[in-house]
């Protein structure tokens, strides 16, 4: 497995974070809510057998303000399209979880040519007006962690400044993440992506934690009812960020849906 | 100095166990403490009581903007202006404000203000909030990320809307709209009508005002003593930006109760203050903060948004530090003043010659006090006070202020009579 690498790309004239480990195919990953202010044993998991390449969302940790500029849904497809095409994701394998999850489906939809094959973890995306998903953006702030994970510790241990951080910049990087998640999805989530799910021909994966509290899961039916021959698997014990409560069982449901390489 | 008497128009008849049976007195206050029939009763009384400021006085009446909210019954602040245009005659009326991003198209601020500026002659002050976190993000949808930047294009697009002669185009990042000719325009024309700005603490909407030359209003619930650091804040940015210190530049919140004694103002006061401190500021810190509201620029500066010092008020963890609501917190942390006429006015003077504030918004009712002490606290305010403070700042000229057509031209309003209807 080779070392970690970080490198720059620029959406917009924003700078957004890469991050790159392993070796083997390659395949990219779109974080969820909050981002990724550091890196993941999930991603370990991945970069033993593939070459993970893991860009910065504008507006997430690592992706500067670039969200400031993103004022309507088709500013953020074009950004993140620039952003696949820059990290060198291009036909590429791609696992989008949570807000990640509702862009990755919009890739696979509006551009078929730019997405191997799909893996979609509780992505948002839509709405049910009968079972609404929960509000990430009214909570009181003790709530958060046990919304976002079903271990909260998982959640702290994501956020939790390192040593040295900066400790007025860090707590605003981590509001960022949250603003430029709802400068997207504010209020429900729904970005019609509804209306482009028959639009998907990669082969598709959806994932869904069992304890997930955000989104229900039904939305997983409602996704494999509109994307043909979309398979769903459950992950038992995690909550909306799988991929934080269940990295080993995320990423091995994850490389099997990619095999053979 | 002005003495403006401001309504909120909170909903009196919220239950003793409000605070402990409901999460929150906005966004998500349950309908079934709402009754229409009362609130029929509360709507009546509440706009006597903005008549008699008028009739009694005061330099202004103010109303305000608010929605799903329990303290604040006037999601349209301009349906209560354009009655009250009608029901006084000389007294300046400040809606104080309409949030410009929940408008669409914002011409629509541009206007229902220029009607109300025409059916009272000229005598609209036309306040433009942002918007509180639960008015815009919550109750109406509006992303937190993108709030700032509409509203700043609503605020130039209705400014546009009054000045712009000829119909033009506006081509926005979030409006578009091919034809903008606002019929009517407003009688202030020159250039517009007065434009007050309430706003938080930040150093942003401090510069903007300036800037715009607008009047920065400081709505704080919690009184002269809380808000004099914001206020030093302002008055130091206007010495940077080079402007003078002219008291006309700012306006400033503060709650009142007067009476014969201090004693008789506590008997009086006491249960409407507590009602509004402990029942109407109960507003779930759920909906304090949606991500984006406030700019990175003043969380660096660690200021914190009354709404947010609300919320917390709400929140167990926090409510041991904050827990004025009962009022001898109340009145020694400087959210109401009481006294008798003497102390109030000695409090008065101070409050306007400290934090340098020429507009005073006096909330003369507040909680679910009644008509009847509504009035007498507006009555004695108005006769036992005003003259004693009137005084202050004599030297500066209030170039803010609206400029209505002469009394002797404008018409005469005759009053309604029910029995022309029935014959």
């Amino acid at each position: 497995m080779s070392e970690l690498k970080t490198t720059t790309v620029e959406v917009n004239g924003f700078p957004c974070r890469v991050w790159t480990k392993g070796s083997g195919p390659t395949l990219g990953f779109l974080a969820g809510l909050g981002g990724l202010p550091r890196w993941l044993p999930f991603l370990d998991e991945l970069a033993r057998t593939r070459t993970v390449i893991v860009p910065s969302l504008p507006g997430y940790p690592g992706g500067a303000t670039g969200h400031s500029v993103l004022d309507t849904h088709l500013d953020w497809v074009l950004a993140v399209r620039q952003l696949l095409d820059k990290a060198g994701l291009a036909g590429a394998d791609l696992i989008g979880a949570s807000v990640g999850g509702a862009f990755a489906a919009e890739m696979a939809a509006i551009f078929p040519g730019q997405v191997r094959r799909l893996a979609l973890l509780a992505p948002f995306g839509l709405f049910d007006e009968r079972e609404p998903a929960t509000d990430p953006w009214a909570q009181r702030r003790d709530a958060v962690a046990g919304l976002m994970c079903a271990d909260p510790a998982k959640w702290e241990a994501l956020v939790a400044p390192p040593d040295g951080a900066n400790s007025v910049e860090w707590p605003i990087e981590m509001v960022r993440a949250a603003e430029a998640a709802a400068r997207a999805f504010w209020p429900l989530g729904n970005t019609k992506l509804e209306k482009r799910l028959a639009l998907i021909a990669a082969p598709t994966l959806l994932l869904w934690g069992d304890k997930d509290r955000v989104l229900p899961a039904s939305y997983a039916a409602k996704f494999a009812a509109g994307i043909k021959g979309a398979r769903i698997e459950t992950v038992p014990g995690a909550g909306h960020l799988a991929y934080l409560d269940r990295p080993e069982a995320v990423a091995g449901a994850v490389l099997a849906h990619f095999q053979p390489g | 100095m002005k003495l403006m008497w401001f309504h909120l128009m909170p909903y009196t008849e919220l239950p003793e166990d409000f605070n402990k049976k409901h999460p929150s007195v906005w966004v998500d206050i349950h309908s079934s403490l709402f009754d229409p029939r009362r609130a029929h009763h509360m709507y009546n009384d509440f706009m006597d009581e903005l008549e008699y400021a008028a009739e009694v006085g005061f330099d202004a009446i103010c109303v305000n903007e608010h929605h799903s909210n329990g303290y604040g019954l006037m999601p349209s602040p301009n349906l209560i202006a354009s009655s009250l245009a009608r029901r006084t005659t000389d007294t300046a009326l400040c809606v104080m404000g309409n949030s410009l991003a929940l408008y669409n198209p914002p011409t629509r601020v541009a206007e229902e203000f220029a009607m109300i500026d025409c059916i009272s002659g000229g005598r609209l002050i036309a306040g433009f909030p942002v918007g509180s976190p639960m008015d815009t993000c919550y109750a109406y949808g509006q992303n937190p990320s993108l709030l700032r930047e509409r509203y700043l294009e609503a605020h130039d697009l209705v400014k546009k809307a009054w000045t712009e002669k000829d119909t033009f185009a506006f081509s926005g990042r979030f409006n578009q709209q091919r034809y903008v000719n606002i019929w009517p325009r407003p009688i202030q024309n020159e250039p517009h009508p007065p434009i007050w700005i309430p706003g938080g603490g930040s150093v942003e909407t401090w510069r903007w005002c300036a800037e715009m030359d607008y009047v920065y209003c400081y709505l704080s619930y919690y009184g002269y003593k809380a808000g004099l650091a914001t206020m030093n804040g302002f008055w130091n940015e206007m010495e940077k930006l080079g402007k003078d210190r002219n008291p006309y530049r700012a306006g400033f919140l503060q709650f009142v109760g007067v009476a014969e004694s201090r004693q008789q103002a506590l008997d009086l006061y006491t249960e409407p203050a507590e009602y509004f401190y402990g029942r109407c500021l109960h507003v779930d810190a759920r909906f304090a903060l949606p991500p984006g509201y406030t700019t990175e620029a003043t969380q660096r500066a660690g200021i914190e948004g009354m709404m947010t010092k609300a919320a917390n008020l709400a929140n167990p963890a926090t409510k041991a530090a904050l827990k004025a609501t009962n009022m001898k917190d109340i009145v020694d942390g400087g959210y109401v003043i009481v006294g008798s006429p003497d102390e109030v006015v000695e409090q008065i003077r101070h409050v306007a010659t400290s934090l340098n504030v020429g507009h005073l918004m006096l909330l003369l009712q507040y909680g679910n006090m009644s008509k009847d002490t509504t009035k007498y606290n507006t009555r004695l305010f108005a006769e036992k006070v005003m003259p004693r403070v009137k005084d202050l700042f004599g030297d500066w000229e209030d170039k803010w202020w609206p400029k209505p057509m002469a009394r002797g031209q404008r018409a005469a309003v005759p009053s309604y009579r029910a029995s022309v209807a029935a014959e």
